[in-house]
């Protein structure tokens, strides 16, 4: 199933219209969206994954239409309310019905909040199999993508590139957005020509980094 | 006719989006998941220590030092660390080096991931549609609403952000800026000059 976040070569939406000098923020309720979702994130009740899973299943309109904030605004009232954390009385009106649910992580204090963001979190992990493909290597992508969450954009589906570099052995994403967080695989930057994506004998090209499970040798 | 601002109320004339976050946020907040000071301090660092001046730092440094542009291109995460742009959003950083040959570009069709750390939060035109869809099919149409024609021999390479690997474009340095201090040169380095939507201001 294509989602309407899988959007590379989708024709109809226009041109793209750059705002000059434009702010960080439009609003300020932008600002409390932004900051809400990071800070939320900490009671770690979902998966990065998980996040843009839900993002993407929002109706295909609604999708194409919302900002990006209402979309994170729209997908974490979802996880909320699914994990039981929230009601959607409680959504409705901001105050709280009912005793606040154990979650596995722990708020996030304002003094940790540097050291959070300048932290990160990294996405590597430890490799329990050597890397199949090395740079140079002719691959395909796989002919089509499974329905859940993937991180293999359909315009690359069935195409051939070329191994560019070999990233590392991440979490592996689609794994991660069902729930599994142990899962990894390795990671290849992958070289496709233009021409071969979209018959349109150019002579550019585009990467893209592919988790080994999407890739076949060519 | 009346004017209906959809942002800018007063008092307590809030509109729907602006009801709801606030909704969100007392919730969360009486629930004890959230503390608004945590939200606050989120913000500061948004609007005033994480955006485009880190990484135009991080260019014109490897404009003006060639160990550093070396290690950037062997192991960018480090290398940007080194200048104090770590986290979040930037995780496993690769910078990638224009050229007189080869202009590469970045995109993630997928969500918006955009490195962060380096050039803070994205522009709307990055996140939106438009510009998802295009930059892989058609990056010298896109180029061209931005203002910019590129020769047809220099190769368009398009990064598509499909993992967790972030990506900043090291723009060519400007011809005439041999004079110029490492500040100065910062500079003339535009954000999305390090998209690869633009150019280094000439």
């Amino acid at each position: 199933m294509r989602g309407p976040h899988d959007l590379g070569g989708v024709d109809g939406f226009g041109p793209v219209v750059p705002e000059p000098n434009e702010p960080i923020f439009h609003s300020s309720w932008e600002k409390r969206a932004l900051g809400v979702v990071l800070a939320n994130g900490a009671i770690g009740e979902w998966s990065l994954d998980q996040t843009r899973a839900k993002r993407e299943s929002l109706p295909a309109v609604a999708y194409w239409t919302l900002s990006y904030y209402e979309i994170w605004l729209a997908a974490m009232a979802e996880l909320l309310k699914e994990r039981g954390i929230v009601s959607l009385a409680e959504l409705a009106t901001g105050r709280s019905e009912s005793p606040a649910k154990k979650v596995s992580g722990k708020k996030l204090e304002a003094a940790d909040v540097p050291a959070v963001l300048a932290g990160g979190s990294p996405y590597t992990r430890p490799a329990m199999k050597p890397a199949n493909f090395a740079v140079g290597d002719k691959i395909r992508a796989v002919p089509q993508t499974h329905g859940g969450h993937t991180r293999l954009p359909t315009y690359a589906t069935g195409k051939t590139g070329v191994v560019g570099a070999v990233r590392g052995n991440f979490a592996f994403a689609d794994a991660s957005a069902r729930g599994d967080r142990s899962a990894s695989a390795w990671v290849y930057s992958v070289r496709f020509r233009a021409n071969d994506l979209w018959h349109n004998d150019s002579n550019d090209t585009v990467c893209m980094d592919l988790w080994e499970p999407y890739l076949e040798p060519s | 006719m009346a004017h209906v601002d959809h942002d800018h109320h007063e008092g307590s004339e809030l509109s729907p989006i602006e009801l709801r976050v606030k909704a969100l946020e007392s919730l969360l907040v009486e629930k004890g998941y959230v503390d608004s000071a945590a939200i606050d301090a989120i913000i500061e660092t948004y609007e005033t220590k994480i955006g485009p001046r880190n990484g135009a730092r991080v260019v014109a440094r490897a404009w003006t030092d060639p160990s550093f542009a070396d290690w950037l291109k062997r192991d960018a995460s480090a290398a940007i660390a080194s200048l104090g742009y770590a986290g979040r959003q930037g995780e496993h950083m690769v910078a990638l080096f224009n050229t007189r040959e080869l202009h590469n570009m970045v995109v993630c069709t997928l969500c918006s991931c955009y490195p962060w750390s380096v050039l803070g939060l994205p522009p709307v035109w990055y996140k939106s549609p438009p510009y998802r869809s295009r930059a892989v099919k058609v990056p010298r149409d896109v180029l061209k609403e931005f203002g910019v024609e590129l020769p047809k021999d220099q190769e368009v390479r398009v990064w598509d952000s499909t993992a967790e690997i972030r990506y900043l474009v090291i723009p060519v340095r400007p011809a005439g800026t041999a004079m110029l201090s490492e500040d100065e040169l910062a500079a003339l380095v535009t954000r999305d000059s390090m998209i690869g939507t633009g150019l280094a201001a000439a």
